[in-house]
């Protein structure tokens, strides 16, 4: 790593590095809480910013899951959006061009339903300017193989990395799905497989139930739990991760405020998301940015890379 | 289209009957920027339970810098919010959504139902604002028992617009349903009807616009998360076959572009 120290020396060093990908502080937006960050332009610094990763991208437009799509469960929410999105095309000529014009690193989430569908998502976000770098999503059902989700298998999960890696121009994160059994086993296929760093978590698979109606809440019946609820099980996955690759890891997880982030930095993240966060304060990434600032200042931390991993662990 | 979180002191309170409540706010930013038919996001507390904002249409606004919300306890979001003390803050974002369209040389009609009342006083305000002499235009109110009608009727009285009443139980006003009295209204071929409240009573609403032949706007409710298209929560079917989004192409819709169980 290498930091040409040319910074203010009142401006603390939030840089970190993603594989080969800069960025200038730790937080990004979780993808599908930021929808193409333009919903947010008049509500924060979309500048303040270490990256922005944009809503998931498919191969064709999505429309989504019929409603309802939502429900709040205690201290966290449950989602079955269904991935609604306006398809790889109509993003690059649609919303690429604002995202470019932020001069933000552009983090593309794609999700597909083959190998073959990631391959033709990656290929079409080649010399695209402004993306930064691809996230997989691997939580989505492959459909050819009877709907098993690429993400809760090992081998699976590589395959998808392995394909996205052969045509992507730019560094690949691969987001991991905590629906499995053994965290460490798919990141490290996923590893073996080319990615430049490991993004997780996304949502754990729960359900809320209705005792008036008797029915499901989520027209879906099941969906996607997210929130401050997760965080312990998102710090566990992110601390179990990064122990056991070298790449960098990216912690997701009802990161709320600077010292969540922080937590999950100390655990091994390299950097961090901001999810579900957004939607109760629009401002909660660029807050989440100032106060790890402010930790860095207090702590007289050189930079902020100076705590990642830094956990101290008394195994007996 | 500005939007805006602020810290809102809680001016006044209001309790209606066991369960209805109306907060009057201090909201300078969201008062003076919102229109007829927008909803604010705001939350319980300030908490990680309930964790997200919750949705109400703006009731009305003053030039003074304040806003008010009507609503019902339905769940511990409103619990919460209907036990909140004058002096209070509450972290308050909007205005968001589209509003009613106003046409401002025809006759409106609007038709509120139970909580279905809330924007109708905003929308009627603005209405009369706007025409200057209201005496072509009608309200009819309804709910389900005088508690949830009466209280509310003062505020509408201000404007001199004609207003019809309506309860289930006959306890004040007509006996009956509001679509009871709007099947017994002549409409003016160019009117708008406004309407707001259960699903049942807006879908009827408008199979009774569509038999006369006139413009119908409805103002619907979705559970959301983030209020301004983030969530993709809010998804609502359309006659096209996709997805509005209540939050952005709502909450005010033109009848015809939605789907109506009845």
């Amino acid at each position: 790593m290498e930091f040409v120290n040319s910074r203010k020396d009142d401006l603390p060093d939030l840089r970190v590095n993603i594989g080969s990908l800069k960025i200038a502080n730790p937080v990004m937006t979780a993808s599908g809480t930021f929808g193409y960050a333009r919903e947010f332009e008049n509500l924060m610094n979309l500048h303040r910013l270490g990256a922005v990763i944009v809503k998931g991208i498919s191969l064709y437009p999505r429309a989504g899951n019929p409603p309802p799509r939502i429900v709040e469960t205690a201290c966290g929410m449950l989602n079955s959006i269904g991935l609604q999105n306006v398809g790889v095309d109509r993003f690059i000529s649609e919303k690429m061009a604002y995202l470019a014009e932020l001069n933000i690193p552009v983090i593309v989430n794609i999700l597909g339903d083959s190998l073959a569908e990631y391959q033709e998502i990656t290929t079409r976000l080649c010399g695209v300017p402004g993306v930064a770098g691809i996230e997989v999503n691997i939580s989505c059902p492959n459909v050819k193989k009877g709907g098993v989700a690429f993400g809760t298998d090992p081998s699976m999960a590589a395959a998808v990395t392995e394909a996205v890696k052969e045509r992507a121009d730019v560094p690949v994160m691969v987001k991991l799905s905590p629906n499995v059994s053994d965290i460490a086993l798919v990141a490290r296929a996923v590893e073996d497989s080319g990615a430049d760093s490991i993004s997780l978590i996304n949502t754990l698979i729960g359900m809320a139930v209705d005792l008036k109606t008797r029915r499901p809440v989520l027209a879906n019946v099941i969906g996607g739990l997210s929130g401050p609820a997760i965080k312990p099980v998102a710090l566990r996955m992110v601390y179990q991760v990064a122990s056991v690759v070298s790449i960098p890891v990216i912690g997701i997880g009802g990161i709320e405020t600077a010292e969540d982030a922080l937590e999950f930095m100390l655990a091994g993240a390299t950097a961090i998301q901001i999810g579900t966060a957004s939607f109760v304060n629009p401002r909660a990434s660029e807050e989440v940015v100032e106060g790890i600032g402010n930790y860095v200042i207090s702590e007289k931390l050189p930079s902020v890379r100076d705590i990642i991993g830094q956990l101290s662990v008394d195994l007996q | 289209m500005s939007q805006y979180q602020e810290k809102a002191t809680v001016i006044r309170t209001e309790q209606f009957s066991e369960k209805n409540y109306r907060l009057t706010l201090d909201s300078p930013d969201i008062a003076r920027s919102a229109k007829a038919g927008q909803f604010v996001m705001i939350r319980a507390g300030f908490g990680k339970d309930p964790l997200l904002r919750r949705p109400f249409s703006i009731h009305q606004t003053s030039t003074n810098g304040q806003i008010q919300i009507y609503f019902k306890i339905v769940g511990r979001g409103t619990d919460m919010l209907a036990r909140i003390k004058a002096g209070d803050d509450l972290s308050v974002f909007g205005p968001l959504g589209k509003g009613f369209v106003i046409h401002e040389n025809f006759p409106a009609l609007i038709v509120g139902g139970g909580l279905g009342i809330a924007p109708m006083l905003f929308l009627a305000k603005s209405i009369c604002r706007l025409k200057g002499d209201c005496g072509n235009d009608q309200i009819i109110l309804g709910g389900r028992e005088k508690v949830e009608v009466e209280p509310l009727v003062k505020d509408f009285k201000e404007f001199g617009i004609k207003m019809l009443l309506a309860t289930d139980d006959g306890s004040y006003g007509h006996h009956g349903l509001v679509t009871d009295i709007l099947s017994s209204l002549e409409l003016h071929n160019r009117c708008t009807v406004y309407t707001c409240g259960p699903e049942p009573m807006m879908a009827r609403v408008y199979e009774i616009c569509k038999v006369r032949n006139v413009a119908c706007q409805v103002s619907v409710e979705s559970v959301m998360a983030c209020g301004m298209g983030a969530c993709l929560g809010c998804s609502r079917p359309t006659s096209k076959g996709t997805y509005a989004h209540v939050c952005l192409n709502g909450p005010v819709f033109k009848a015809e572009e939605l789907v109506w169980n009845s």
